[in-house]
């Protein structure tokens, strides 16, 4: 693997660029560039990892009871990624992606934008894979801006890449195997948890378990009851809550709540929220790539064929950006979009590249097994995905509320496109990152329709911020000047 | 519901909202029918400028139109505040066109004697300033300015705000609101129109034509002639940063939020509305000469949309010989105009005529070849 | 609300919180820095001026936003700390212009 550190250093072309670097980027980059494909991954982070093994080459928790073995486990494969032949660019942003096309201006590869050390450059590329992960399913409750409130992945991000944990009051308050994991890590870091509140409707219990049989004959199950044990004799665990309001004026002070009827108050100077985790969507959206929603993991997932190739050609998705199925699934569907890549690009045959997916097919199988349960178990309630206090801040960016959004709607905004215009929802720095599965839910449920047929804002490049200055250095054509300068 | 409206516009975007309000507060009971969410709409995509300086060379018709508007938009700002309580930041500071280079100052300068030098053409007062004459106002602006022209009649308002300002406008004067319903055909009906698509018909006794894009394929119905094509615009958009500019420029401006706004392109591509790079990079280097603080800004968004063009750039306000009742009304700077359509155009279209004045912007023109 | 694991107290970077001096781990990004020295809010918004801290630490929710070494609206959660660097509260809109040349 070789590291690049500078813009000039990059390839002018490249077969497979891949955008990421966790599980399935790394799978992905191995097996693609020991199959003789010129491989570059571009990721934003210093290190690789992704999210689920974050900092895991440089983490000071190298006690491996705190973290646990699952994380360490990320190591071979960080390992087999150092290992392999593809070109790295950590630090580096990929902010723009034209498809190829005959259409004037496009040519016969896809033309990405990587911006490094400040300079931009496009490169031309054969097939890219977009590998980006999750990212927190939103939270909006009065008070979730408050400073003193993160996601409960924060804690885990300031865990794993710093050994730094919270300190004072914490209430950790959501639902999901996350929550749970997240509380086991930091228990066993030394960190004290006043409490977990627990959202995971009673309700969900009785539909998950149709699907309970497959659950335990999956892997989830060991570390499911690993850490339900762990979680004994720890903090105050409050189930079944039903409302969640963060209070204080320029810090969280105090988490109140409500059972049904019941309602309940603790001071805290830490509040971390979690209710499952989303494909992050953010550069599909932006190359185009159709999506469809899910209704039961409640989110926009990128459409796909059997390998994993998109609705625009030479792009193709891996890991949880393409539908959540945690790291064990995200190596193998790295492994299977590099195999389909390589075939595309004439590096592998079709029949050698069926025969190498097979196993592939069947771990991916095996990984799934188990996900249906855990899908319903945590699908969280209605209430918080479409928050009912008015005052509730669902764009955080821009500062717009929930009760801003129903007006809106209720006077013909009809959908999360002309709500940006009205409103300006969606327009700030994140362009719509943390708000548009809540706005997307609104409508669709202010409107009685799905929201499917609301769809969601339009994304547009760069997928990431670069500066005037770098778009400026970009190279320029004679058309492009005409087409200005008149 | 409104079922039997006195007149149903077709289109719900700039044009058709501000034309809408305005038959509405002449007391006409009006509906108003709009795509959906993912439309192609110019109304959420433009510069939001409110520009008299560089308008008109070829029909000074349209230079007297444009310089009407811009006075008369702080009668429909006022208008708009009182009526939903929405401030549109209309911002009428005067404007600037800056010049990169000698010869860009010449051909610019030129236009613009040319424009007043034509029979007709309003003459309004305008500054062609040097460097340093720029730099006097612009302290920002870098060394490769020229030079520019300043128009005091310039000006630019958030558009963005314009748009949800007419559209609470048009609900709070009872006028009927219908998205998603994209109009397949027009016919006349019983002395009036029928209007239909995949979610049904309505039936009215006249039809405005606001369809942007759209007008080209309606037009022929109603027995007019909508000619427009698509001429695409590609737009930078910073982070928020402090107020730094108050002035607008042709391709540069700060909106009230606090982004920086570049452009500006035309090309003509059909319908694509993909952003390119290199057509990016000439802008962005154009801003970053013209003010050089802007190159370490963070770009937050760049778009592209489609402008609704006609072959020779003017507006199409007519009425139909064949239909009456039947108006069209299209241009590419719906911006500029709100306040004439809605103040000016709207009435006549109540009162069943446009008058001689308008004669020029009808579609007959441009079936006669332009005289040398 | 952060605090240091004994286990992550070697290898110290010198910076300053507005102009406070404060001690990080080689590795934090600026954004855990921050909270590791007890700072939870580090910026104040432009549209009301509400003040707002880290939130995901990912670099996805762009709430991280600091001034560094006198450039604003930098994401805190995907710079790494360095010694010597001044890093301020965000307090509203970016200023163009009186920032140092990059």
């Amino acid at each position: 693997m070789r590291r690049i550190r500078r813009s000039a250093d990059l390839a002018r072309r490249y077969d497979l660029a891949i955008l990421g670097a966790g599980p399935a980027s790394m799978a992905a980059a191995a097996e693609a560039s020991a199959l003789g494909l010129d491989v570059l991954v571009v990721d934003e982070n210093a290190a690789p990892g992704g999210q689920i093994y974050r900092g895991i080459t440089t983490t000071p928790m190298t006690n491996r009871a705190v973290l646990g073995e699952a994380y360490w486990q990320g190591l071979d494969l960080v390992r087999a990624f150092e290992a392999c032949g593809a070109d790295y660019a950590p630090g580096a942003k990929a902010f723009s992606l034209l498809p190829a096309g005959e259409e004037p201006g496009r040519s016969m590869e896809i033309e990405l934008g990587v911006s490094l050390a400040g300079e931009a450059r496009p490169l031309a590329v054969r097939d890219v894979l977009v590998a980006p992960g999750a990212l927190e399913r939103p939270f909006p409750i009065p008070g979730w801006t408050l400073p003193g409130v993160l996601t409960a992945g924060a804690a885990q991000i300031a865990l794993k890449a710093s050994g730094a944990v919270p300190g004072g009051r914490a209430v950790i308050a959501g639902s999901g195997p996350l929550l749970l994991l997240v509380a086991a890590q930091l228990r066993a870091a030394g960190a004290e948890i006043a409490a977990i509140l627990d959202t995971t409707p009673r309700a969900n219990w009785r539909k998950a378990a149709a699907h309970a049989a497959a659950f335990l004959r999956s892997p989830y199950l060991a570390k499911g009851l690993k850490l339900l044990l762990d979680s004994r004799g720890g903090p105050r665990v409050i189930r079944g809550v039903t409302a969640l309001r963060a209070e204080g004026e320029d810090h969280v002070r105090a988490v109140a709540w409500q059972r049904g009827a019941r309602e309940g108050r603790m001071e805290c100077d830490l509040l971390l929220l979690h209710q499952g985790v989303v494909p992050n969507t953010a550069v599909t959206n932006a190359i185009g790539c159709a999506h469809d929603w899910d209704p039961v993991q409640l989110c926009w997932v990128p459409r796909r064929d059997e390998w994993l190739c998109t609705s625009v050609p030479g792009i193709s998705v891996a890991g949880d950006g393409g539908g959540i199925a945690g790291a064990e699934s995200a190596a193998e569907s790295g492994r299977l979009a590099a195999l389909g890549a390589a075939a595309r690009l004439g590096a592998l045959t079709e029949a050698e590249r069926d025969r190498r997916a097979a196993p592939v097919r069947m771990a991916l199988e095996r990984h799934g097994r188990g996900r249906r349960f855990l899908d319903l178990l945590y699908r969280p309630a209605r209430q918080f995905r479409v928050p009912e206090a008015p005052e509730t801040i669902v764009c955080r960016c821009e500062e717009v509320t929930a009760g801003q959004i129903r007006d809106a709607v209720a006077k013909g905004a009809i959908g999360p496109n002309q709500l940006k215009v009205f409103l300006r929802c969606g327009m700030g720095p994140c362009q719509g990152r943390l708000c548009n599965l809540t706005v997307t839910e609104m409508v669709a449920a202010q409107r009685g329709v799905t929201p499917s047929e609301v769809g969601t804002y339009r994304a547009r490049p760069p997928f990431k911020p670069v500066t005037v200055g770098e778009l400026a250095s970009l190279p320029q054509t004679n058309a492009a000047v005409k087409a200005v300068v008149r | 519901m409104l079922t039997e409206p006195d007149i149903t516009v077709v289109g719900g975007g700039l044009v058709g909202s501000a034309i809408a309000f305005g038959l509405a507060r002449r007391g006409a009971r009006v509906l108003v029918l709009d795509e959906g969410d993912r439309a192609l709409r110019a109304s959420r995509a433009n510069f939001a400028l409110i520009w008299v300086q560089s308008k008109g060379l070829g029909m000074p018709q349209y230079s007297a139109w444009s310089k009407g508007s811009s006075e008369a938009w702080s009668e429909l700002a006022a208008l708009l505040r009182e009526t939903t309580g929405v401030d549109v930041a209309l911002q009428q500071p005067g404007g600037f066109a800056l010049c990169l280079s000698e010869g860009e100052m010449e051909k610019r300068i030129s236009a613009t004697r040319r424009l007043q030098a034509q029979p007709g053409a309003p003459q309004f007062p305008y500054e062609v300033l040097d460097h340093e004459g720029t730099r006097r106002v612009l302290p920002q602006i870098g060394r490769d300015v020229a030079g520019s022209i300043y128009c005091p009649l310039d000006g630019h308002v958030n558009s963005l705000r314009l748009f949800r300002a007419l559209h609470l406008a048009m609900d709070a004067l009872g006028v009927g609101y219908r998205p998603e319903c994209p109009v397949d055909r027009i016919e006349p009906h019983e002395g009036g129109f029928r209007l239909s698509g995949a979610w049904g018909e309505v039936r009215s006794a006249r039809v405005v034509l606001s369809a942007g894009l759209g007008n080209a394929r309606l037009a022929p119905m109603v027995g007019l002639h909508a000619p427009v094509r698509p001429s695409k615009g590609q737009v930078i958009v910073t982070e928020k940063v402090a107020p730094f500019l108050r002035h607008p420029m042709n391709t540069i401006r700060q909106t009230d939020e606090g982004g920086v706004m570049m452009g500006d392109s035309q090309e003509d591509l059909g319908f694509d509305t993909a952003v390119t790079n290199p057509v990016i990079s000439v802008m962005a280097d154009r801003a970053v000469r013209t003010f050089p603080l802007l190159r370490d800004a963070n770009v937050v968004r760049t778009w592209s949309a489609l402008r609704v063009m006609s072959p020779d750039g003017f507006p199409i306000y007519e009425q139909s010989a064949s239909h009456p009742g039947a108006f069209v009304a299209t241009c590419h700077s719906g911006v500029t105009l709100a306040a004439a359509h809605a103040l000016t155009l709207a009435p006549h279209i109540h009162d069943g005529a446009l008058p001689e004045a308008l004669a020029c912007f009808d579609s007959g023109r441009l079936h006669v070849p332009k005289a040398a | 609300m952060f605090q240091r694991l004994p286990e992550a107290t070697q290898d110290p970077v010198c910076f300053t919180i507005d102009g406070r001096g404060a001690v990080a781990r080689r590795g934090d990004s600026v954004a855990v820095a921050l909270l590791a020295a007890g700072v939870d809010a580090c910026r104040t918004t432009p549209a009301s001026g509400a003040a707002r801290g880290p939130y995901c630490l990912m670099g996805v929710c762009f709430e991280c936003l600091v001034v560094i070494d006198g450039v604003g609206n930098r994401q805190g959660c995907l710079i790494a700390v360095e010694d010597g660097m001044r890093v301020e509260t965000q307090r509203g809109a970016r200023r163009l212009g009186g920032e140092r040349p990059a």
